[in-house]
């Protein structure tokens, strides 16, 4: 038998037994690659895949303290890193910190991340008066269902130290700074003028001239007058405004001997109306005719408010009405119900939205600005008629600016806008 | 000094805020923050004043049987009877495991609220657009030049808010002419309009803070020399 013929079977089987070897290693191969997708970090083959995934850091890091704050505050800045482009190697930024007193960094904890893109980070929360060292690192990762599979993290830039430290001025708003103290100087030139015995214009307020006329007429009726000092508290500028009206309207209505009732929405309003109406009958000679019944506290609701005193005008029509405050939605729901009752109503709040609707429903309105000039206006005492006359002449400035900005705006010559930002 | 003490707390605290708009440092920065924690506890203690002088009020309403003095007997009720409600069951929530809030879906608190006070709340707000459409019907009457002013924007504006207007016209112009109108009262006369009447608002609250700042204004303390 020729030696080939011999030796094939052993070919045969020796082929045989290295085909199935190799198809062995090519299934348990597959399978391992294709475990490895499923796995996280540990294995070999992970470790190749998450250095191909590994994205470059990002560069130019600097921190600076934050301006103009309280201090506690520092801004991290970076330029993003090479791998973050669109579908790239980055999906997030993290951002480390660490405290240092002798100079050198500890350990550093991370403070937050941030989307890829981003090139800045404020850390709010920034000790003072000590180093502060920073890390940022650009990162890769993947997720599934919620499930972090793998996490690739560039090796971090280290920034520092920064010292997170508070200003005694906002150079930001020097601008509102000389507004405020300008004006303030008017006002105060103005009110000192007035009580040197200058004689100062003060343009007449129809809803003011008015106040005597309703109160008279509730007089002559027989019936009440209601005022509704609004629904904010004493904190706000409005209801004090408001509460200084009423002094002057309970003046008038304790000499013509008119029944005052002021359903009020918080209790701190409440305490003050009835100081201040008892304080005014006791100028009008009347201190026996104030009863602390006439300010009543009905709800702190909105709605709930509104209801109340919708009833009582509808119950007790009331032939005088007065809304001076802050008013919201309930602004029309009373309004309307006092008109429709034949009420003679005069309104009056620094709420732009609500105007309209007081104009609507009311005889007369003090729009804005003339809310809180009602006070000095109705006092005529010199000294507030001299914040009056300091209030118009902020009002000339600004008109004259406005002018002055229109037709710097129309050339192109200058943006005076700028001047009147406040940050 | 009765007079006096007011005045002086005013005026620092006054001081003390605008000062801190411009002083980001300590302790000014901090003023407003402190401050306002100050005027929330005074309000939770104050809102007693209030429940007890509604009960005074109302109780005597009830007791001289004066007109209105069932609506009066039905505040005392639902006041009293929500806050027994919302103890009670604050408390039992305590003690239970695991521990429960009366604010809590389920509970008779949570049902007065849902079934009770939203829906009046909601049919008080509701009630704004009939009183809308009351109060439109007498300002756009045209009676002089502004009121007919006021009608020609009004319409404009209500045809650029509905799609109607600009419908019937789409077969002369593709242009959302009406909408476009609309938008431009809007974003020109009414924003020029608004921003005087903040700048006039402005200066009137600045005017009236450094009145009472300055010891000027004192009727919020009860006026007087």
């Amino acid at each position: 038998m020729p030696l080939y013929r011999r030796h094939l079977p052993c070919r045969f089987f020796t082929g045989l037994v290295v085909f199935f070897h190799f198809f062995l290693f090519l299934l348990l191969a597959g399978q391992a690659i294709s475990q490895t997708a499923e796995t996280p970090v540990s294995s070999a083959i992970d470790s190749l895949k998450l250095t191909d995934h590994t994205p470059l850091p990002p560069g130019s890091i600097s921190a600076e303290d934050v301006p103009d704050d309280a201090g506690g505050a520092i801004d991290i800045i970076w330029e993003v890193s090479p791998d973050d482009v669109p579908n790239g190697k980055v999906r997030s930024y993290h951002i480390f910190r660490s405290v240092s007193l002798n100079g050198m960094p500890s350990e550093f904890t991370k403070i937050g991340e941030i989307n890829a893109g981003s090139t800045t980070f404020r850390d709010g929360r920034a000790a003072e008066d000590v180093d502060n060292f920073y890390k940022v690192a650009a990162v890769n990762f993947e997720n599934s269902n919620g499930t972090l599979l793998w996490e690739a993290m560039s090796s971090p830039a280290l920034v520092g130290p920064v010292h997170a430290t508070s200003q005694w001025f906002n150079t930001r708003r020097v601008n509102a700074f000389v507004g405020v103290v300008l004006l303030s100087a008017i006002i105060i030139f103005l009110i000192n003028q007035a009580k040197s015995g200058k004689n100062l214009y003060i343009r007449k307020i129809a809803g003011l001239e008015a106040v005597d006329e309703a109160v008279g007429r509730a007089t002559e009726m027989g019936k009440k007058i209601l005022f509704i000092p609004g629904i904010q508290d004493m904190n706000d500028v409005q209801t004090i405004a408001g509460i200084a009206i009423l002094g002057h309207v309970a003046e008038l209505a304790a000499e013509y001997e008119a029944k005052l009732e002021v359903p009020v929405s918080k209790s701190l309003v409440m305490v003050t109306a009835r100081e201040t109406m008892k304080e005014a009958y006791a100028r009008a000679g009347r201190s026996d005719a104030f009863h602390e019944s006439q300010v009543v506290f009905i709800t702190e609701d909105q709605f709930g408010y509104a209801a109340a005193v919708e009833g009582q005008i509808v119950r007790e029509k009331p032939a005088t009405i007065f809304y001076q405050g802050a008013f919201f939605a309930e602004s029309l729901l009373l309004a309307e119900v006092g008109n429709a009752e034949g009420a003679i109503q005069i309104a009056g709040t620094g709420e732009p939205s609500q105007l309209p609707f007081f104009v609507a429903a009311c005889d007369y309105t003090l729009i804005g600005e003339e809310l809180f000039a009602a006070s000095a206006y109705m006092s005529h005492e010199p000294r507030q008629l001299g914040s009056l006359k300091g209030q118009d002449v902020g009002k000339a400035v600004f008109l004259v600016a406005i002018v002055v900005g229109i037709v710097c705006a129309t050339f192109g010559w200058i943006d005076l806008s700028h001047f009147f930002r406040v940050n | 000094m009765r007079r006096e003490i007011p005045l002086i707390i005013t005026t620092i605290a006054g001081l003390v805020f605008a000062i801190s708009y411009f002083i980001p440092h300590m302790p000014f920065g901090e003023a407003e923050t402190i401050f306002g924690d100050w005027v929330t506890i005074v309000q939770a203690f104050a809102i007693w004043l209030g429940v007890l002088n509604l009960l005074r009020v109302t109780g005597e309403k009830i007791h001289r049987k004066r007109p209105g003095w069932t609506y009066a007997a039905i505040v005392i009720v639902t006041m009293v009877g929500t806050i027994a409600i919302g103890i009670y069951e604050g408390f039992a929530g305590m003690n239970a495991t695991p521990p429960s809030s009366y604010r809590d879906a389920g509970t008779t608190f949570d049902w007065i609220f849902q079934y009770l006070y939203d829906p009046l709340s909601s049919t008080m707000f509701a009630m704004l657009a009939f009183y809308i459409s009351s109060a439109a019907y007498r300002a756009f009457r045209a009676r002089n030049l502004e009121a007919t002013m006021l009608l020609i924007a009004a319409f404009f504006m209500m045809g650029g808010r509905v799609p109607l207007l600009d419908q019937l016209i789409s077969p002369f112009t593709d242009t959302l002419v009406f909408s476009k109108l609309s938008s431009w009262i809007m974003n020109f006369p009414v924003a020029g309009g608004q921003r005087a009447i903040a700048i006039g608002i402005a200066l009137g609250i600045m005017s009236s803070s450094l009145r009472v700042i300055l010891g000027i204004e004192r009727s919020h303390i009860g006026g007087g020399e």
